[in-house]
């Protein structure tokens, strides 16, 4: 029976999701072990499952670690966080939350790019310290007409896409392969989108590929009168760079949702005006984790079923 | 021989100045702040041959500064609201009234859904949560609420409700709406009044224009008919919305929350919402952008020489 299957979640991530898990199987929870060889010692033959995060997946070591794993069940839909390649040789199979969180992560890139041209958080504190009562708020700047570059126009960058448009936002994109049949430019450098754009949106998986893909050349191409999005993964920018074209004024401003080295965001973006920092809340509403956790637990269901996998990376 | 350029009289705060110049490329202005004489006695004094105001900001055009200018026939807002100005007694005296049409209405629109969608998903909070620290101490942030799917009642669908319905589309949301004017050709559900707007939506956005039709028109039952979930964006006036009500029904829970961009005092702004993480304040800015700012002097520009040459005034208000 599947109870006694043993699923490793690896730090904590929805308690909905703990209860679902903990309902089927033996769920072990990673961060009650204060050293991972004592975790080892006790559970490493019984785990038939990993589930991960964006935060926290499976490398190789923890791979190699478990001789049962049969499959990893990331609660994201990125999975750079688990090493694919060693999961392709042991014959181990990967599955990620596609689709239920598409909508949810497009409106919050639609959102940075509003609160951060419009100044909304600045309003808000403004009106709250009572200095509406001295003079009113400065000019901000319009959204609408801006052009839009999209890097990566998977399912999240169409969300995104479709979003803008209904702003009367031209829409560009830089993908792996053309892709005519959306009707939007495609610019085959992520330099000469950026050069194209007001507004450059990172909405690509992380891979080798697309690692810092975002980098001074691409910062100094968007200018001081562009603005970067991301909503991707903190690697994809370097984040270095980005602290001093910002600080340097090379960069117009930022709003990101994601970092390199996450919860931790470098300091010197805390006192500047042209950024907004999110805590990585892309997907987080209770509608949407709730159904990224179903399709969680469906996947292993149905993989210890011996049926068809849902959403299959690997 | 010349003829001398008309004189335009222009109502405005001192801080406001964007429509000086380009006014003064083609008329004499007389700006009513300049003297230190009282209003009145200014007025008496120096604009009894103006036939045309420009009116900016939000100071009132009363009965009583009409009476000063008998020579009057247009003014000319800078605003598309023109709760400010004394419609009716305009009326009585065959005096046109232009507002700012439809030059700021995409700034509006997407200022409203940028307040809807910053106050679902908490991003002001979310903000100074990274910010001070709070997120490498205290791990993962409060998890927000859904749009996708959201029923949204549109009060007005006029320039601005039309663009905020056309924006929000693609979001998924279920748009429909109340407003003086049903047409056939509008593809969104009409409910006939405000109440029943309210219990059939999750949100409730305000683009219309105040006048005593509209006053108080977000009141008790339309927010208890809204529910303990339910959210108003507010970027009409202030006086859409019965605020001290409106404060309780926040502070009680009976309403989910609010994104405002306008208040009944303004600047003053009730002080028991700066305490409250289920709003989202601004300070009167929907339309606060340069371009805005260049759409409405082009627009008063364009009324006044369509004024001076007898031709049809471009955003003329209805005075009745």
């Amino acid at each position: 029976s599947m109870e006694s299957i043993g699923v490793l979640m690896m730090c904590p991530m929805s308690s909905y999701l703990e209860n679902e898990l903990q309902k089927r199987f033996n769920l072990i929870r990673f961060w009650n072990f204060q050293e991972k060889s004592v975790f080892l010692e006790t559970h490493r033959n019984s785990i038939g499952a990993v589930v991960g995060n964006a935060s926290t997946g499976a490398d190789a070591e923890l791979i190699n670690d478990l001789p049962k794993l049969e499959i990893i069940s990331s609660f994201s839909v990125g999975i750079d966080k688990i090493d694919l390649g060693k999961c392709k040789e042991k014959g181990i199979r990967v599955t990620n939350t596609p689709d239920v969180l598409t909508e949810d992560v497009a409106d919050v890139a639609i959102s940075l790019i509003l609160t951060l041209l419009r100044r909304l958080c600045e309003c808000d504190r403004y009106v709250r310290s009572g200095k509406w009562k001295y003079g009113d708020f400065q000019l901000t700047t319009k959204f609408s007409g801006k052009s839009v570059g999209i890097l990566g126009l998977g399912r999240i960058g169409t969300a995104i896409a479709k979003r803008a448009e209904a702003f009367s936002c031209p829409v560009s994109y830089y993908s792996r392969r053309v892709k005519p049949d959306l009707g939007y430019k495609y610019y085959p450098t992520v330099v000469e989108l950026a050069q194209n754009s007001d507004i450059l949106v990172v909405a690509c998986p992380l891979t080798d590929e697309t690692r810092h893909i975002v980098n001074r050349n691409v910062m100094d191409a968007l200018g001081a009168k562009g603005v970067l999005i991301n909503i991707g993964r903190g690697p994809h920018v370097d984040e270095q760079e980005l602290v001093n074209a910002l600080t340097e004024g090379r960069l117009g401003g930022a709003a990101l949702d994601v970092f390199e080295q996450e919860p931790h965001v470098p300091e010197e973006l805390f006192g500047l005006q042209n950024v907004v920092l999110l805590p990585h809340v892309g997907s987080g509403t209770v509608e949407t984790e709730n159904a990224m956790a179903d399709l969680v637990v469906a996947n292993l269901e149905a993989h210890f079923a011996g049926e068809s996998l849902l959403t299959p990376v690997v | 021989m010349a003829e001398e350029s008309p004189l335009v009289l222009v109502h405005r705060p001192p801080t406001m100045k964007y429509m000086d110049e380009p006014l003064t490329r083609y008329y004499r202005i007389l700006t009513t702040h300049a003297s230190s004489d009282p209003l009145p006695l200014f007025l008496s004094r120096h604009a009894s041959s103006v036939r045309a105001v420009v009116s900016i900001g939000r100071f009132k055009i009363d009965a009583g500064f009409l009476s000063r200018l008998p020579s009057l026939q247009l003014i000319v807002c800078t605003s598309v609201g023109t709760d400010h100005v004394d419609l009716p007694e305009c009326n009585r005296r065959g005096i046109a009234v232009t507002n700012a049409g439809g030059a700021y209405s995409e700034d509006v629109a997407d200022y409203a859904v940028g307040l809807l969608i910053s106050f679902l998903r908490r991003i002001p909070a979310a903000d100074r949560y990274v910010r001070s620290g709070t997120w490498a101490k205290c791990g993962e942030f409060q998890l927000g609420i859904k749009l996708s799917g959201k029923r949204v009642g549109i009060l007005g669908l006029g320039s601005i409700g039309s663009l905020i319905a056309k924006r929000l589309e693609p979001f998924g949301c279920i748009i429909s709406y109340n407003s003086t004017c049903q047409k056939q050709s509008i593809p969104y559900l009409y409910y006939p009044d405000v109440v029943s707007l309210a219990a059939n939506n999750d949100v409730i956005v305000l683009c219309c224009a105040l006048n005593d039709q509209t006053r108080h028109i977000v009141n008790r039952e339309v927010m208890e008919s809204l529910g303990k979930n339910g959210v108003i964006i507010n970027v009409g006036r202030g006086g859409l919305i019965d605020e001290k009500e409106m404060v309780k029904c926040l502070v009680e829970g009976v309403i989910g929350g609010a994104g405002l961009d306008a208040f009944e005092k303004e600047p003053g702004v009730p002080v028991e919402l700066f305490g409250l993480d289920n709003v989202v304040l601004s300070p009167h800015c929907a339309i606060a952008t340069p371009g805005s700012f260049d759409n409405v002097v082009e627009l008063a520009l364009a009324n006044l020489k369509a004024f001076f040459s007898n031709q049809p005034l471009i955003s003329r208000v209805r005075l009745n």
